[in-house]
């Protein structure tokens, strides 16, 4: 790991595969999506309301995994202090803010013609809404920072500490009546057929790379904008 | 109940979200990366 710890060398691995991520990823979130809409058969329950599914389950997955990246980013920076640990950490949380509200929203449409209701403070809706706090209390801590080429020690224990909402998001389904369904997908296999599984496949992967380009975009950005002003203030002080 | 318009508006709102922090973070990029390359030119 400590070998890209030098930017230098991140960026000669972040410019090419930015592209790539992002091609590749549009090409199959519309495959995937249009699978979806148009290939599938509606599910015997839900109807066509399941097609939400393909949105919805990338959304909650990039959500949960952009704040697991988070405490990661956040746990390398106060073990090692890697000097990308702190950039990454603040591309993450806006998609990872993201996808959160598209989690939530996207759940909320689909709740009202599947359980007849917008909302319900079950425990998985409420400690996804949770998550969501959490992203913007990150973002309002590190942007309260000067420098933007990494974050705080105290923003970075946040970033930690706050994974612990991770798995009680995961376990929510099991630990409390809710009218969420439970756990479809599991190491041991899935609970849906495979007629509506596979184009979840192409979009799970599809948003997830798309995710990484945006991730890799801010990052050179945020390299770049240090870099000017650290040129800029040297030539000041000159 | 119908269910499309909900279909239509979940979707739509995804791809507004998505294409939105993607425009956004590459013109970011374009520009921040812009601005180092004219400063390194003309140092």
């Amino acid at each position: 790991m400590h070998a890209f710890a030098n930017p230098a060398r991140f960026l000669k691995i972040a410019r090419p595969m930015t592209p790539i991520l992002l091609v590749i990823g549009l090409m199959l979130v519309f495959g995937g999506c249009f699978s979806g809409l148009f290939l599938t058969p509606p599910d015997y329950l839900q109807g066509e309301s399941v097609r939400i599914l393909y949105i919805h389950v990338p959304a909650a997955w990039l959500g949960m995994g952009g704040w697991s990246a988070i405490a990661i980013a956040s746990l390398v920076q106060l073990v090692w202090r890697h000097p990308l640990a702190g950039i990454a950490g603040r591309a993450i949380a806006l998609p990872g803010a993201l996808f959160t509200a598209i989690c939530l929203v996207t759940g909320s449409i689909w709740g009202r013609p599947t359980w007849g209701t917008w909302w319900e403070w079950d425990g998985r809706m409420t400690s996804m809404l949770v998550l969501l706090f959490l992203y913007i209390g990150y973002m309002a801590l590190a942007n309260s920072e000067d420098d933007r080429t990494s974050v705080s020690r105290a923003t970075a224990i946040f970033g930690v500490v706050g994974a612990i909402n991770i798995p009680i998001i995961n376990r929510s389904v099991v630990w409390w009546n809710s009218l969420h369904q439970g756990p479809s997908i599991t190491l041991k296999g899935s609970t849906i057929a495979f007629e509506l599984l596979w184009p979840l496949a192409l979009t799970v992967v599809g948003f997830s790379l798309i995710f990484g380009g945006i991730v890799l975009m801010r990052m050179r950005a945020n390299l770049a904008e240090a870099k000017l002003e650290a040129r800029l203030r040297r030539m000041a002080s000159l | 109940m119908n269910h499309w318009p909900f279909i239509i508006a979940a979707y739509a709102l995804t791809f507004a979200g998505t294409l939105t922090i993607l425009v956004w973070s590459y013109l970011s990029m374009k520009k921040a990366e812009a601005a180092l390359a004219e400063l390194e030119k003309d140092k």
